[in-house]
């Protein structure tokens, strides 16, 4: 393998690695729009016609279930990062 | 013991704590004085993220406006916490990644450009200073209530507490004195909202204690007792939103992009060894201020029904002591309308402006006011500021409660300020001195150029505090909404879109900035007699807001230009390539 091969297998890997890393970030901030912009703003109203343990739905996810969605959210892409970053062998370890 | 040496004691005791800390963790290099060597712990540095970004705002302000405006106060919630999904998931691992100390350094490397740094520095100063008056106006309010101190001196005792250990110590002294901040903070609110929430509802903790029913044997709700209350009273329910749907989305959307565009922020994730660190470090940060953040809105509904049970149809004479000590403040005003020398709590101003006290004493004691009274039923004003350090005296907890809550109050403060001094001082001191002005300086030199910005700025923002300017009360949402709309798609496009050239990240950052900067002071500031109002706004949203239309000005004006100048260098793509890379691959190819 000449050192144009193996500059070519590495531009690959690091394109792949790439669009493995955005796809979940889209997935997640998918989820960090829907719970805060979702049903804590847009369709606050209709969520507040449900009950949830003494809150009304939307007024629960605009104070506080939001807010424990976004922490999950956060450990859920350091944890799916590593596993990526392993997988391509990129890890900084 | 009485409550003010308990305070004098926790809030010494405290300083102490501080200043042991910075004299043990001493900085000796630029390295260590800009990013603590890049050696912090991913939880310690979590905590100190934690301790950086709550500020007085956020101890001591958050709940009184959540007890005040109820749902609408969720943009501030959301706001303020879902800027770390952000921070986490676009920004942190690539700035930690790209390896320098400023966030100008990234924007002046990436976009291969002084002015590109210079700018960068400018909109850096601008939202720092901003943010660096709101917390003196925290620390003022503390000292004065809690230690009987005029203001001033309140601020320049914190100021030299501040000088000791950002001055010494820099980013290494400020990153341990605010994880012991963090820790003294997050104690002193806690555990007032656990005493209030038991008390209330019988239940521990604050989070399930909002949704549990009062502990009355009625067998409603909190909410719901709160909402009808007020709804009586004529206010809007508790509940319900009365800023228009589109105002609380791009009040929202900009405190957010905001949040993850301060640069005492990210700063923060350069001081941690490893990129995967930057990530998981962003959620210790965010764990550390949910505790607080999802403690916040028990507080403060707890806080309102406390304070309409305490003032409401209550003879003034009989008022507890409390009222009378916010009232010998300023914080607390009350008219008696229909002199019956009973305290009547209603929706509606209970006079027109601020209070302005005429220094007599009224038929029950009461200062007297020369404000026009206003035609509705109110008689009681009360300023939002004092709900957190009020609701343990409201609530009748003991002395300890009280000066722990004041010991919190000026810890939270003082770790913001300190972690806003670096950045000025770093960014003057490398990003000026060394990068654009005086390349040639020593280590030694800049060192020494970094503490005297660190001194320059502590002095400015100390007159800054004594002397806040007309109406900086008002603009915090400036300095969320000059990141939102400069620094932050500035930084997004330099990691995301290689295309992003010189010409067109400054085009945008000037734009968003001036665009932003124009619709606040226009609105906000007395000079252009502009109605603040929402038939005025645009699109109808709030100057607060603004920074969301601010950062899409921003995107558009940078990609627009970017499309018809010059193609960003090769060697710019491979450092973007690089920073992309956690390690390895990247790295290969730029030296190949």
């Amino acid at each position: 393998m000449n050192s144009e091969d193996k500059a070519d297998a590495g531009g690959d890997t690091a394109a792949l690695y790439w669009r493995e890393n955005v796809k979940l970030v889209c997935g997640l901030l998918a989820v960090w729009f829907a719970v805060s912009f979702g049903a804590g703003i847009l369709f606050v109203e209709t969520l507040n016609k449900i009950q949830f343990g003494g809150f009304k739905l939307g007024f629960w996810f605009a104070q506080q279930g939001s807010i424990f969605v976004f922490v999950i959210l956060i450990f859920i892409y350091a944890a799916r990062m590593r596993a990526i970053e392993k997988r391509f062998g990129v890890s900084d370890k | 013991m009485d409550t003010q040496a308990l305070t004098y004691i926790f809030v010494g005791l405290s300083f102490a704590l501080y200043i042991a800390i910075a004299i043990w963790a001493r900085a000796a290099s630029t390295s260590e004085f800009y990013v603590a060597g890049g050696h912090v712990h991913p939880v310690a540095n979590g905590m100190a993220t934690a301790a950086d970004w709550m500020s007085a705002a956020s101890f001591i302000s958050m709940a009184g406006i959540i007890a005040f405006a109820g749902y609408d106060a969720s943009v501030y919630l959301m706001g303020w916490t879902g800027g770390y999904v952000l921070l986490a998931l676009l920004l942190a691992p690539y700035l930690r990644k790209f390896g320098q100390f400023t966030v100008p350094d990234f924007i002046g490397e990436r976009y291969y450009s002084k002015v590109a740094r210079v700018v960068a520095v400018i909109c850096l100063v601008v939202i720092s200073f901003t943010y660096i008056a709101g917390q003196m106006r925290g620390v003022g309010v503390v000292f004065s209530r809690f230690l009987e101190l005029p203001i001033e001196w309140g601020v320049i005792i914190g100021m030299g507490i501040v000088f000791f250990y950002a001055v010494l110590g820099g980013m290494k002294g400020i990153t341990y004195t605010q994880v012991a901040q963090y820790c003294v903070l997050i104690c002193a609110y806690l555990v007032p909202a656990v005493f209030i929430s038991i008390l209330i509802t019988g239940n521990p903790i604050p989070q399930l204690g909002l949704g549990a029913a009062v502990a009355d044997g009625s067998g409603v709700n909190v909410l719901a007792k709160l909402d009808a209350t007020l709804v009586d009273l004529g206010f809007a329910a508790f509940t319900e939103a009365s800023k228009s749907k589109i105002d609380i989305f791009a009040i929202t959307l900009a405190l957010m992009v905001g949040t993850a565009g301060l640069p005492h922020v990210i700063v923060r994730f350069f001081t941690v060894p490893r990129v995967s660190d930057a990530r998981k470090s962003a959620g210790y940060a965010l764990v550390f201020i949910a505790l607080l953040y999802t403690t916040a809105p028990a507080v403060g509904a707890f806080a309102r029904l406390n304070f309409i049970d305490s003032v409401n149809e209550k003879a003034y004479a009989a008022a507890p002591t409390w009222v009378k000590t916010w009232e010998e403040i300023g914080l607390i005003a009350w008219v008696d309308k229909n002199q019956d020398g009973v305290i009547q709590y209603a929706a509606g101003a209970p006079f027109d402006g601020r209070a302005a006290y005429t220094g007599a004493a009224g038929p029950h004691g009461e200062r007297l006011v020369s404000n026009a009274p206003t035609a509705n039923a109110n008689e009681i004003s009360v300023d939002r500021d004092i709900m957190v350090l009020a609701n343990p005296e409201i609530a009748n907890l003991p002395g300890w409660v009280v000066a722990l809550v004041a010991a919190g109050g000026v810890a939270a403060a003082l770790s913001t300020a300190a972690g806003l001094l670096l950045v000025i001082s770093a960014s003057i001191s490398h990003d000026l001195l060394k990068k654009t002005f005086r390349p040639k300086i020593t280590e030694r030199g800049e060192l020494l150029a970094a503490r005297v910005s660190a001194a320059a700025a502590i002095v400015v923002a100390g007159y800054l505090g004594v002397n806040p300017p007309g109406f900086v009360a008002q603009v915090v949402a400036l300095a969320f909404g000059l990141a939102a709309s400069s620094l932050f798609p500035a930084i997004l496009m330099g990691i995301f879109f290689k295309d992003m050239n010189r010409e067109g990240a400054i085009a945008g950052m000037v734009s968003g900035l001036v665009f932003t900067l124009s619709y606040i002071v226009y609105f906000k500031s007395p000079w252009f007699g502009a109605v603040n109002s929402a038939d005025n706004w645009l699109f109808g949203i709030s100057p607060e807001g603004v920074g969301a239309i601010g950062m899409l000005v921003n995107f558009a004006i940078a990609i627009g230009v970017a499309r018809f100048t010059a193609a960003t260098p090769p060697n710019i793509r491979k450092l973007v390539d690089n920073i992309r890379m956690p390690t390895g691959a990247g790295e290969a190819n730029a030296a190949h």
